[in-house]
């Protein structure tokens, strides 16, 4: 193993066993919670739009918006400070505390302070800097950083946080219930807020219309934060003003549900500073409190590279993130390791990739970006709709251009792609899948025999990074595309359909028996079908972040398939990944005129077969259950992202099969992934998950719609599933 | 009453009590009695908006820090309710009505029934018309305090432990 990928699989390890249960069981209860509490909507996605127009809306006008914001909150007593970056912002709030001779500043939980690293730099001068979010004060005695955008001390279990306040405080009888801790904390933070002289809070949405703060949370020490001292200092991005109060309530209805699973959190602060409350002066403690005072209010607006990704057409959704954290909550890489492996400096999950590429350079964000798969359950999840797969792909393309083009000879033969610049050798390999493809199947069995002999798994191992725990692809030397252009058989007369069965790189070299089930089922149900020669679609480039090549593939595809289109054939797709290309991805890839013809005739096979049942065609024609048959079933994660689960199990119901579905939201291999040695581990620690279920499941069959699904369900139970079209196709003929 | 008035009412109960927040219908008249019966001592509170709806001798009206320190309850005006979210609104003022909901274990926020509004789109209507005018301040609060920081949830972390809701009929 390369030392660098040995130690990214070292840290992966190390993280696992110590923060991964417990990160593991929060992020799974939020993510259920947000299910659970999104379904109470009237109208969720009508919500999801509403919040995507006003942040669309918002970061189109900010200029504007900043301006408005500043006149506003200074016409209401109140100072704006916009900070360039960090330092100009950790200036400015220094400035603030020695005017006011302040000795102790107290804090609620804010994101955009730890990228600032503002605690630091005030103790530096001098001030005593409290964090009074409970979790931020478990992780300042603790000296650690948060590993999660919401709940920072999401790592640490309770018996962990009773073991470190015992030490940290020595108490007379030893803390050990939650209630008890947080009693304790309560107290303690009590004090310290009752001589503070400087409250700070962030905001996670400022109107520009009243110069409104609104903060969403739960505790109550935000609320005490700012009503106890007489000088509060807000810090926020500048991306998160929006235009109006009015605008804030899809907001409040999404946030507490996308990131935590609450329909609504305790508090939701609605500050227009300065504040029209008395301070409570504890070292009066006699004089009644109330009447004017003479509160100071500083917001401090952070651009830190803001602006910039403004102008940057790809970056610039990640403005719109609202830090619910639900990309992290649902991504099954995240459950397992938590921000401390998937985050950056100071961000974590799924968007931190975009927010360290703006905030702290491509660098940071390098160290982290691979743990994305793209399996795109974050999309559903997250409330202002970020295409957060995609500002992973485009960061990897960064990334990869970043790093001088290596001219290896052997390789570069072996890799027929369009990158212009230089993605190591791990990720050319694995981008250029359809080349291996080819040739393995040209060579097959040889080729297989190869692959799997010792010194050339160690080979792969070395230079490339392929983890020899897994068995490779066995490709097939007849393809799908041979084997029906060589068959003999006369197409049905009047067909009720058209169709092109498109034949994916992993169906048509490797897994050819789920082909030859879709072209059985189809045609039993009265389709004609055909299965021309098509390239790949470009899914393994994509996921390796190489753009250009995926666009060839694209471009490709769309010249082979668009005469069908047009000739009105239906296009029916088995690889999951690929559907999801043709209808999602390639929107970023090709023109309209191309993409959109394709993304409409384009179908997932049971979602077709559901429509020809749908529409009267005879289920009995399938291979339908004898008895009572039971079936666990593992849906692909992009099928699920794309709304068709569904129809697997509705035409598998119908065929007299008992459902079981599993609720895992990847199996963790993920195309690639799971075969790059430093992430094997991770990728089995995902699957474990499933394999519970499955196994608790106990059915008669186990089945699949992915590739990498079967073969990590394969890696994991040893029983190879079929896909499930495989089980419904009548037999061979 | 109308009939979407009391279904309005309902569903906000519902919805409180969801948070464990007790809901209780009284007249004007009868406020200062059950607001007694509730409140455990020491009691700090801030003088009620309505006519009649008068505070208990019992509970401090005009707190110092000392007492708003010591006091187990907390007595406030809520300015508006929102029934599906079962969330109620408290407005800061200079008499202090944010600090004495704050400070205590059971803070008793009393309500008028018309001021409960179905869902949160009405409530930010009213919003944005008061604070783009008044530049005011509120809590939009569902529940008690809580925190799930320490392991499991627990109320009253930084805030109330209990809440219980009166409304003026």
């Amino acid at each position: 193993m390369s030392s660098q990928r040995e130690s990214k699989a070292d840290h992966i390890r190390h993280i696992m066993e110590t923060e991964g249960d417990a990160v593991g069981t929060n992020t799974r209860g939020f993510n259920e919670g947000r299910y659970e509490s999104v379904a109470k909507l009237e109208d969720y996605e009508g919500l999801k739009d509403e919040a995507r127009a006003i942040k669309e809306d918002a970061i189109e006008r900010l200029p504007e918006l900043i301006d408005q914001v500043t006149e506003t909150i200074e016409d209401n007593g109140g100072t704006v400070y916009i900070a360039e970056d960090e330092a100009d912002a950790n200036e400015y709030i220094a400035e603030v505390c020695a005017q006011k001779d302040a000795e102790r500043l107290v804090k609620s939980k804010s994101m955009t302070s730890e990228e600032i690293e503002v605690n630091e730099h005030l103790e530096s001068r001098g001030v005593d800097v409290v964090e009074t979010d409970l979790g931020e004060w478990v992780l300042q005695l603790a000296e650690e950083v948060p590993s999660h955008i919401v709940a920072p001390a999401i790592h640490k279990s309770r018996a962990e946080i009773a073991k470190l306040f015992n030490a940290y405080f020595e108490p007379a009888d030893e803390l050990e219930t939650a209630e008890e801790l947080t009693m304790f904390a309560r107290e303690k933070l009590g004090e310290l807020i009752q001589d503070a002289d400087v409250g700070m809070t962030g905001a996670n949405f400022i109107t520009a219309d009243s110069g409104t703060l609104a903060l969403v949370t739960s505790e109550g020490n935000a609320r005490k934060t700012v009503t106890v001292p007489e000088t509060q200092i807000a810090v926020a991005g500048v991306e998160k003003i929006v235009p109006s109060v009015e605008d804030l309530q899809p907001f409040i209805e999404l946030i507490g549900r996308s990131g935590t699973g609450q329909d609504i959190t305790s508090y939701i602060s609605l500050l227009t500073p300065p504040l029209d409350s008395p301070t409570i002066d504890f070292d009066d403690p006699e004089t009644p409190i109330g009447g004017e005072d003479d509160r100071e209010f500083h917001l401090v607006l952070i651009d830190n590279g803001r602006l910039a990704m403004r102008e940057d057409e790809e970056l610039k959704e990640t403005l719109y993130c609202i830090r619910c954290s639900a990309c992290s909550n649902t991504c099954a890489n995240f459950q397992s390791v938590g921000g401390h492996a998937f985050g950056g400096e100071t961000y974590s999950g799924g968007i931190a990739t975009g927010w360290e590429t703006g905030v702290h350079g491509l660098d940071v964000a390098a160290e982290f970006n691979d743990l994305c798969t793209g399996c795109s359950r974050c999309v559903e999840a997250c409330p202002v709709k970020i295409d957060i797969p995609w500002i992973n792909t485009v960061v990897r393309d960064r990334i990869n251009t970043e790093k001088e083009p290596k001219m290896e000879f052997l390789v570069d033969g072996l890799t027929p792609d369009t990158e212009t610049s230089g993605p190591d050798l791990q990720k050319r390999l694995f981008g250029n899948f359809e080349m291996l493809a080819q040739m393995g199947s040209a060579f097959a069995p040889v080729s297989n025999w190869v692959a799997q002999a010792g010194p050339v798994k160690q080979l792969l191992e070395r230079a490339a990074g392929v983890t020899d725990q897994r068995d490779l692809p066995a490709f097939q030397r007849t393809t799908l595309v041979d084997w029906f252009e060589n068959r003999d058989r006369i197409p049905p007369i009047d067909p009720d359909r058209k169709v092109v069965l498109y034949p994916d790189l992993y169906t048509n070299y490797m897994d050819v028996e789920r082909g030859k089930a879709a072209v059985r089922a189809l045609e039993a149900l009265d389709v004609e079908v055909l299965v021309p020669p098509t390239s790949g679609a470009g899914r393994a480039p994509l996921s390796q972040g190489m753009i250009d090549t995926a666009r060839t593939k694209a471009e490709r595809v769309s010249d082979q398939l668009g005469p069908y289109v047009e000739e009105g054939y239906d296009v029916v797709v088995i690889e999951p990944s690929d559907l999801a290309m043709f209808r999602a991805d390639y929107d970023r890839l090709l023109p309209d005129e191309k993409f959109e013809p394709l993304a409409d005739n384009s179908y997932e096979i049971l979602e077709y077969v559901y429509g020809l049942v749908a529409n009267g065609a005879d289920v009995s024609q399938l291979q339908v259950a004898n008895g009572t048959e039971t079936v666990a079933y593992h849906s692909h994660c992009q099928q699920r992202t794309m709304g068709l689960e569904e129809y697997s199990i509705e035409v598998l119901d119908r065929c007299g099969y008992d459902v079981t579905t599993s609720d895992v939201e990847c199996c963790g291999m993920a195309g690639s992934f799971g075969y790059k040695e430093q992430y094997y581990e991770l990728s089995m620690d995902v699957g474990g998950k499933l394999e519970e279920q499955l196994s608790a499941a106990d059915c008669d069959h186990v089945i699949a719609s992915g590739t990498s699904c079967t073969d990590q369900i394969d890696d994991l139970t040893g029983e190879d599933p079929l896909h499930v079209i495989e089980l419904l196709a009548p037999p061979e003929y | 009453m109308s009939h979407q008035i009391e279904d309005t009412y309902d569903q906000f109960a519902t919805e409180a009590a969801r948070y464990g927040v007790e809901v209780t219908t009284v007249s004007s008249g009868e406020v200062s009695d059950a607001i007694a019966e509730r409140i455990e001592p020491p009691a700090v509170g801030i003088e009620l908006p309505w006519e009649e709806a008068t505070l208990p001798e019992s509970v401090e009206t005009a707190p110092t820090p000392a007492d708003i320190e010591a006091a187990a309850t907390g007595v406030t005006a809520a300015s508006l309710a929102i029934a599906d979210y079962g969330s109620i609104a408290l407005r800061s003022d200079l008499e202090g009505s944010e600090p004495v909901s704050l400070f205590n274990d059971l803070h008793i926020a009393v309500l008028h029934r018309e001021d409960i509004v179905p869902d949160m789109e009405a409530a930010f209507e009213w919003f944005g018309d008061e604070l783009r005018t008044s530049r005011d301040s509120a809590i939009i609060a569902t529940g008690p305090s809580a925190t799930a920081d320490m392991g499991a949830l627990v109320q009253g972390a930084h805030g109330p432990k209990r809440v219980e809701v009166l409304v003026l009929s």
